[in-house]
This record gives C-alpha cells, structure tokens and sequence, in this order.
C-alpha cells in the first residue's frame, strides 16, 4: 500500500470523485433497500408474526395459493389437527375492511385478523380479545383511529370495545386489527366472504407434504409464503429488481474508474515492476486503492442514509436495519472489489521491458 | 560483478529472426564502469536489458555475481532485480505521487522483506541523498525537480538497496553537457565508494572519463579491443 496510499493523497480530486460516485449510489441503494424493507414490512409483518411453524393456505384446483382466496373448512382443519406431528393448528381468518372510531363516521382501511385469544405466543395472537365485542389493535391502527384502550371501534354494524394495543404489524398495506373467530366471520360475511378462516398457523413436525396433499392444501414456512401475498411479489420484485441493477451500476463504475486509473498508471507499474515489485505486492496495491476509496464511500453513503432514515422515521416506511443497511454495503462492497479486480489485468501484464527507454 | 557469457538475443521479425546480441561475452568487474557504446540500433539497449533480467537471452548465460539470472524464472529475476541488481533508466521513470525521498524507500515496498529490511533501506536513503546532494529536496515531488536532480535521485534509488551490480541507460542523454558530466562523475564516484559492478550504455564518449573500460557494441557484436582509460 506504500504507492497506493501516495496516489491516493496525490490524485486526491479524482479519488474524491469517484469516493462520491460511490458514496451516492449507497445512498440510493440504501433508500431503496430502506424503502423495500420498510414496504415489505408494512405489507407482511402481520403475516410473519402469526404462530406456528408452518402456514396452511387452500391449494386451488388451478393457480398458485392465495390468501386473498384461501378458505380452509372444517374438514381441512380437522384433518391437520389430528395429523399424527402436529402440536397445534390455529384457524386464523384475514380480510381487509375498514373501522372507525366510535362514534366518529370517518374509516380507515384496516386488516381484520381472527384468531382465538390465549391460542399461543405470538404478536398476532398476544392482540386476540377474549370477549366477541372487543379487538386488540396493532399500533398504527390505534394512531389512525384516534383510540386508546377502553375506546370503541366501529365495524360495520358492530361496536367493540379496544381491549389491547400492541406491536405494529401490517398486512397489504393496512395496519392489523384482531378479533376471536366469531366476530371476524360476522365481519367477514358483511363484506362478502363466506365466514371461513384463510390460514391454518401449524406448529409441530407432521409429514407436511403428505398432509397438504390429502388435504389439498399448501404448506409453507411463514417466509415462503409470503409468495401467496400478489402485492409483496410485484412490490418487491420491483424494487428488488432496482437495487440489483443499482449493485451492477456500482461495480461497473469502480470497475471502469479503476481500469481507466491503472491504465493511465501503465507506465509506473512497467517501472515498479523493473525495479523488482512482485506482481503480488501490485495487485495488493491495486485492490487495497479499490478498498479504501469503497470503504469511504460506501461509509459516507451509509451515514447519509442512517441520517435520513432516522430523520423520517415514521413518515415514510422506511426500515433502518443491519439487512437495509450493512447488507448492501457488503455486496456493494464485494461488487466494487470484483469490478476494481477487472484493472489488474493491467497489473498482471504491465512489460518492465517498456520501463527501458521508454519517453515520460 | 556482472559477467556475460555467449549471450545471443533474437526477436521475431517477419519469418526470419532479427539477431540484436550477437554471442557477446563480457565482464563488468566491481568497483569499475565498465562502458558498453555504439551506434544506434546496435543492440547496447538489448544487452543491458538481458544484464537487467527484464529479457531472457536465446543462448548464454548472466551472472549476477554466483547466479544465473538467465536461467531464472519471472518471478525469480524479479527478486534478484529487488535485492541485487540497481537499474538506472534513460529517463528517471520516477512515481509521480512519490517525493524524493520516497522514490527512494519504494525499493523497501518492492517485496516481502521485513521490518528490518524497511529500517535499513530508509537509513540508506538518507545517506545516498545527501550523497548526491539533495537532502535538501527530499520532500519535493518530481516536478518540482530539474532534469538533473531528477536523474539523480534515480541513481539513488537504484543504490539504495545495495545493489552488486548497476545496470545505466545513457544517463546523460536529456541532460546538458554540465549536467551530464556531473551525472557521470556521480556513478563514477559512488561506484568506486560502494564496489559496485557498473555497466553503462552510452552512444558518445563526451564523458568518457568516468568509465573505466568501453566495450564496442556493433551490428550485436561486441570488439574484443577493451580500452582501459582510468
């Protein structure tokens, strides 16, 4: 690093440059990671905070599983719980509506949950009343309804009284409001369904697959369910699709920036290489020039992204976490050392004969 | 010392071969400078590169002191190039981004040599650069260097890890008639304080005093009539 760390203080407007080049797509990169995590959160946090090991949804007889279509029957239900494995099966219904503050004629859209109060441990489950004229309302529903505990909640024709405020969970966008099973399937059928739960949260070790398929359902972690959520794949494969593109950008960029910079160099590292330098200690040079203009950008640009996201936090969803954060400036990291691995072709064939007689 | 033996050296040329060292054999001894001249497109450059391990020769062996450079691998005669051999180029060829001083502790970064080597090459920058009179430049970078002082610190720089041969490339080809004979003087002196095997290429013998012997180079052939002058 001896002439590496010299360039660098030498040529310090053009390393400044490209350490800003960087430092701004991790700024981009880092909103959008942000801003995936924070729209993945508030479209499946709910979903991912059900209990159980694994979620059953109804299979169709065409098409993938969904939970906008999923019903599961007694007959389903039934036939998982005495599965021989299983440890609990939990029927949870979820539709999405609206409610308001009682008496207050304004409604916002909200997800309804409905599972038994007391079923297990879990986010979702810890908000389920006990009695059928109370909910239990996720955080961001209390905000948007104006409610604390002992208030009442409107819902079409019924009135509940808010028994718990708890964790912020969401689903497609609308914060969770949880209800026992009888008063979700009252809710359900006065928007239209026909009153049946959409999932079955299983805990226990069955023979998953052979289950699902007498019961003609689908079994899958909470995560890879998430699949069965249209809005989450199109959201986040959208999004997800930007950063991918934006992680290409950054290594081409450093990539060109450094073989453009060893290129120019040619002829010091023709000489170097004369003098004796063992390729290994240029190609060390080389990469630890790519590692600290990296390092100082993508630190710059990690700071800047830290700073904002808390600055808005709670005004966009946004989510401020090591997988939004240092994640991306690893891969942009990694990316930015292979794209800087792309000069060392350079290095490795620079002729110390050219370093004889040459004019410079 | 620096000893040549039946060196040949050809390069491609169409589908023939063009011969640029003929079967040249020569000893440049320690502590002398022994001169290589003649015309242009001689094959005085070839020489020297084949004497600086940067090329192979057909035929021929190179000894650097008890080694045979010639029969080395890359990566080996690019560590004999770091500890044993000194090259002084046509031009300086000094790193930009480096100042005086530094050209000369770069020799120390070449290779994987320790702390102790670092130490000890630093120690002898110093004294070579007050040798060659310009301590007082150490922290100034080449272009704030004349044409002179620059190919001085290159002369440094090649000594700096106490070569046992210095291989020089006409030295004084961009340097006026003042500047050059004391660009000689200075290899000539600093060869004979450190017992260095010098071999320098020159195409005119204006400084013809600071070399102990000249050897003839023509058509890659070297005379056999070695003059000793000093």
């Amino acid at each position: 690093m001896f002439v590496a760390w010299r360039d660098l203080r030498h040529a310090r407007g053009r390393f400044v440059l490209i350490a800003s080049v960087v430092a701004l797509i991790t700024v981009l990169v880092g909103f959008l990671a942000g801003l995936t995590g924070g729209l993945a959160a508030q479209n499946v946090s709910a979903v991912l905070a059900l209990p159980g090991d694994r979620l059953v949804l109804q299979q169709p007889a065409e098409g993938r599983p969904s939970f906008s279509t999923s019903a599961i029957d007694q007959t389903i239900e039934q036939a998982w719980r005495t599965a021989p494995g299983v440890q609990r099966a939990t029927p949870i219904g979820i539709v999405q509506g609206r409610a308001a503050a009682a008496p207050s004629p304004t409604a916002v859209p909200v997800a309804f949950f409905g599972l038994p109060h007391g079923s297990s441990a879990s986010p979702v489950a810890d908000l389920a009343p006990a009695g059928d004229d109370e909910v239990g309302l996720s955080a961001q529903a209390a905000i948007d309804l104006d409610v604390g505990v002992g208030d009442s909640v409107a819902v079409g024709d019924g009135t509940y009284r808010v028994a718990a405020i708890g964790a912020d969970l969401w689903y497609s966008h609308t914060p969770a409001v949880v209800l026992t099973p009888t008063s979700w399937a009252e809710v359900d059928r006065n928007l239209g369904g026909d009153g049946l739960p959409t999932v079955l949260a299983v805990a226990g070790s069955p023979a998953w697959d052979s289950v699902a398929a007498a019961t003609h359902t689908s079994v899958n972690t909470p995560l890879l369910s998430l699949t069965a959520l249209e809005t989450f794949q199109s959201e986040i494969g959208s999004l997800a699709l930007m950063i991918a593109m934006l992680f290409g950008v950054s290594a081409l960029v450093v990539g060109a920036f450094f073989t453009v910079w060893t290129m120019q160099r040619a002829g010091d590292i023709a000489v170097l290489k004369a003098l004796g330098a063992s390729t290994g200690s240029l190609i060390r040079d080389a990469l630890g020039q790519s590692l600290v203009v990296l390092a100082a950008g993508i630190g710059l640009g990690l700071a800047v992204v830290v700073g904002v996201g808390m600055a808005i936090d709670g005004a966009l969803p946004f989510l401020l976490s090591p997988l939004t954060t240092l994640l991306p400036a690893l891969v942009m990291t990694v990316l930015g050392l292979a794209g800087g691995a792309f000069a060392l072709r350079t290095v490795t064939s620079a002729d110390p004969l050219t370093a004889l007689g040459s004019i410079r | 010392m620096i000893n040549l033996q039946d060196v040949t050296l050809t390069f491609p040329d169409g589908d023939s071969r063009l011969i640029a060292v003929d079967d040249v054999s020569l000893t440049a001894p320690d502590g002398k400078v022994t001169g290589i001249t003649g015309p242009s497109g001689s094959g005085k450059s070839s020489l020297l590169a084949v004497a600086a391990t940067l090329i192979r020769p057909d035929t021929g062996h190179v000894w650097i002191d008890d080694v045979d450079a010639a029969a080395l691998t890359p990566t080996q005669a690019a560590a004999l190039r770091r500890e044993q051999i000194g090259i002084v180029f046509q031009q300086p060829n000094l790193l930009p981004s480096l100042t005086a001083r530094e050209q000369l502790l770069v020799m120390a970064e070449l290779g994987d040599r320790g702390r102790r080597h670092r130490m000890t090459v630093h120690r002898r920058a110093d004294d070579l650069l007050d040798a060659v009179g310009l301590t007082a430049h150490a922290h100034k970078r080449p272009g704030q260097l004349s044409g002179g002082q620059r190919q001085r610190i290159a002369i440094a720089r090649a000594l700096v890890h106490a070569p046992s041969a210095l291989l020089v490339d006409e030295p004084t080809s961009a340097l006026d008639h003042q500047r050059g004979s004391d660009i000689m003087g200075l290899i000539h002196r600093l060869t004979h304080e450190r017992g260095t095997a010098t071999m320098l290429i020159t195409h005119d013998l204006a400084h013809a005093d600071a070399l102990d012997t000249v050897t003839t180079i023509n058509d890659g052939r070297a005379s056999h009539s070695d003059t000793v002058l000093a």
